[in-house]
């Protein structure tokens, strides 16, 4: 199922839709899919589940360190069908994030066909561009799944067009120039990409990289359908003493963000 | 007839890059096409080549050393003269005059054994532009004095604790770098990989080794050569050489990789040997992965080849069998590296060593009527230090160790 359906039902109710990232496998593969459900009841709509990899470039050091933390401890790419299931069975939307190596590698049809079969909703591919996908956007299509790219600040109009054509379920905005990671501002950058994306196309456009507080969420959710937050949730469970103090902190944390999607437009 | 899509060598090659990077990547694309053909960029890029790098390099032949070699003829390509010690100056002034031309005020590089990052920060000096260099934190230990280097050039080294802490996770960190700073910044890859246009770029900018050396070797034997060796690590000194050689259909073209304690050990970065496609740093190519596509860590004795993948070009070649490549163990290495030194008074790096044990592979395979081309990449001075624990040299003073025995530690200096 697309999360076009999702981020329908946000818009219906007037407000935009809390996407909360979680790598498979960190701390653990259960304990991972355990956060993954805390982040659904907590009021999360769309759980992204971030495959680790060896060599993430997009990503800063708080999931660079969980990916580390993951691969040591023995996840395998298949964990993240898994994942999907489990996210799926607990009522959100599930889109994998993930490297394009480890689905290359994989197999693109096989990956897409498995994922499909997992209930996923589609893929985030962080350093797949459009002008490289044609496998995976017709292996995509004919299993009915998702492709999100991403968008930037130094897009051109022709890089916004060009991606938001290839993209189904929404666009992806990174807010600022740079990698994941909780940011004090994440301001007019992400309003005027978000604003230049919509200029070109119909579908709902997400922004993310930096988000951190329910406020920030506040203020995304004011032009935005949809806000993303990945490194401030996956630091309350690395930086807490047991994973259960781990989980209590995503609870509260994705709470506060999730009161802050739904009184940006109030 | 289907041709590839630009930036693509067969199948392989490619942009696999945050869509952040893409405009820079544009950018970049059309300002080096146009720079090309501008008399005053080719004019100013051909001065420093005379001026400040001592182009042309000369070729050297090598007939005590050739003694070893089957008795074929054996010719050296000196690359190992230029300014800075190694072939990787050629590159890097043409990126940074590229910079200057972009309206760009900072460069950031990755380094390995480090001969990128001091090449980098010597043309930001010369060309006043602002220059940090990301090194994996093993390598700023293992590579210490090219850490002092840079930083009395003026750059900043910063030292990489990320992932495995070599080189594969100092180019992760520029390209982290990269996408955050790209209005102002341009990423002097070291090597023919990387996204579309790197590969091609960085391998026209080495083409002059190969263009230079054709000619030398017609004027010095009357022919062209039999053989071209080169060792690979991306891949840039090996494209240098081979590219005005691709169309001599007569002359092989044989590149060296490092093969680390043996392709049966698991330990090396012979990314032809186990190596398959996929994608690594922006392009697809062959690299050292695991069943999950995640990234296999590299060995090598010689840091400079010590990297998981290897420049696309390489691929295409290998697959259409116009080159072929070997692996060369850390022992054939240095065995070479202190034959050269004895036989010739040249101490060559121990990438470059690695073509030449490649050299005496092929002189015995084909005889005294061959004639073998080698890269001479760079100068061993900076692996001195390496040498000396391999062969035992530090450890006993007035005493006189045989080269060609191996530290029994059997750990070298520089894994
Ligand atoms: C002297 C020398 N030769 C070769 C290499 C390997 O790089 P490439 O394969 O790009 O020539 C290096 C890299 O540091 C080097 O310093």
């Amino acid at each position: 199922m697309s999360v076009a359906t999702v981020l329908q039902r946000c818009r219906d109710e007037g407000r935009a839709a809390l996407v909360g990232y979680l790598p498979v496998g960190f701390p653990t593969v259960p304990g991972s899919i355990e956060a993954m459900r805390a982040l659904v009841e907590s009021g999360a709509d769309i759980v992204e589940i971030g495959v680790p990899y060896s060599d993430p470039v997009m990503d800063g050091p708080v999931i660079q360190d969980a990916a580390v933390r993951a691969l040591a401890g023995g996840v395998r790419v298949r964990d993240a069908f898994t994942a999907a299931r489990a996210v799926v069975d607990s009522g959100a939307a599930a889109l994998v994030m993930t490297y394009w190596n480890p689905v290359l590698h994989h197999g693109v049809e096989s990956f897409a066909a498995e994922l499909a079969a997992a209930g996923g909703a589609g893929l985030i591919t962080p350093d797949l561009i459009p002008d490289e996908a044609s496998e995976w956007i017709a292996a995509a299509r004919r299993h009915d799944l998702d492709t999100v790219f991403l968008v930037a600040p130094s897009s051109t109009p022709e890089r916004l067009a060009t991606v938001a054509k290839a993209c189904r379920g929404f666009v992806y905005a990174t807010a600022v120039m740079g990698v994941t990671g909780a940011r004090a501002t994440v301001g007019e950058a992400a309003e005027d990409l978000v604003a230049r994306t919509r200029a070109v196309t119909d579908l709902p456009v997400c922004v993310g990289l930096g988000v951190s507080t329910g406020d920030q969420a506040a203020e995304l959710s004011r032009f935005a359908d949809g806000v993303i937050v990945g490194s401030a949730l996956v630091r309350c469970l690395g930086s807490a003493p047991s994973e259960a103090e781990g989980l209590t902190r995503l609870r509260t944390l994705a709470t506060e963000l999730a009161d802050g999607v739904r009184r940006g437009r109030a | 007839m289907t041709h590839a899509p630009p930036g693509r060598f067969g199948g392989f090659g490619g942009r696999y890059v945050p869509e952040a990077l893409v405009p820079a990547l544009e950018q970049l694309d059309e300002e080096r096409r146009k720079a090309v053909v501008d008399p005053e960029f080719v004019g100013e890029l051909e001065r420093l080549h005379q001026t400040y790098t001592g182009r042309p390099s000369i070729i050297t032949e090598v007939p005590r050393f050739a003694q070893h070699c089957g008795g074929a003829r054996v010719v050296l390509k000196r690359e190992d003269l230029n300014h800075t010690g190694s072939h990787k100056i050629n590159n890097v002034l043409g990126q940074a005059l590229l910079t200057k031309r972009m309206g760009k005020t900072r460069v950031i590089a990755e380094t390995g054994a480090g001969q990128h990052g001091v090449a980098t920060a010597t043309a930001a000096a010369l060309l006043g532009l602002e220059c940090v260099v990301y090194m994996g934190r093993k390598d700023t230990e293992r590579q210490a004095l090219n850490v002092a280097r840079m930083r009395l050039l003026g750059a900043e080294v910063v030292a990489v604790e990320h992932g495995s802490q070599t080189l594969k996770d100092a180019v992760n960190e520029a390209f982290r770098d990269w996408v955050a700073n790209v209005a102002t910044t341009h990423y002097v890859l070291g090597t023919v990989t990387g996204p579309h246009p790197f590969p091609e770029m960085v391998r026209d900018f080495h083409r002059i080794i190969g263009v230079e050396a054709r000619q030398q070797v017609l004027d010095l034997i009357g022919r062209l050569p039999d053989v071209v060796c080169a060792c690979v690590g991306g891949g840039s000194n090996a494209m240098g050489i081979f590219h005005r050689f691709i169309d001599d259909a007569g002359v092989r073209l044989v590149g060296l990789e490092a093969g680390g304690s043996g392709i049966a050990s698991g330990k090396h970065a012979a990314r032809f040997s186990t190596g398959e496609p996929g994608v690594l740093h922006g392009a697809y190519t062959y690299v050292l992965q695991d069943e999950d596509g995640q990234t296999i860590e590299s060995h090598s004795v010689s840091a400079g080849l010590d990297y998981p993948s290897v420049g696309p070009e390489h691929a295409y070649l290998r697959e259409t069998g116009r080159a072929e490549y070997r692996p060369v163990t850390d022992d054939e290495a240095m065995a070479a590296f202190a034959l050269l030194s004895r036989t010739e008074g040249i101490l060559p790096a121990i990438e470059s060593a690695h073509a030449l044990a490649g050299a005496m592979q092929l002189g015995r395979e084909l005889g005294p009527d061959a004639v073998i081309l080698v890269n001479l990449s760079g100068r061993g001075d900076k692996d001195v230090h390496t040498a000396a624990r391999w062969f035992g040299l530090l450890e006993t003073p007035g005493s006189q160790p045989a080269l060609g025995h191996q530290d029994p530690s059997g750990t070298g200096g520089s894994r």
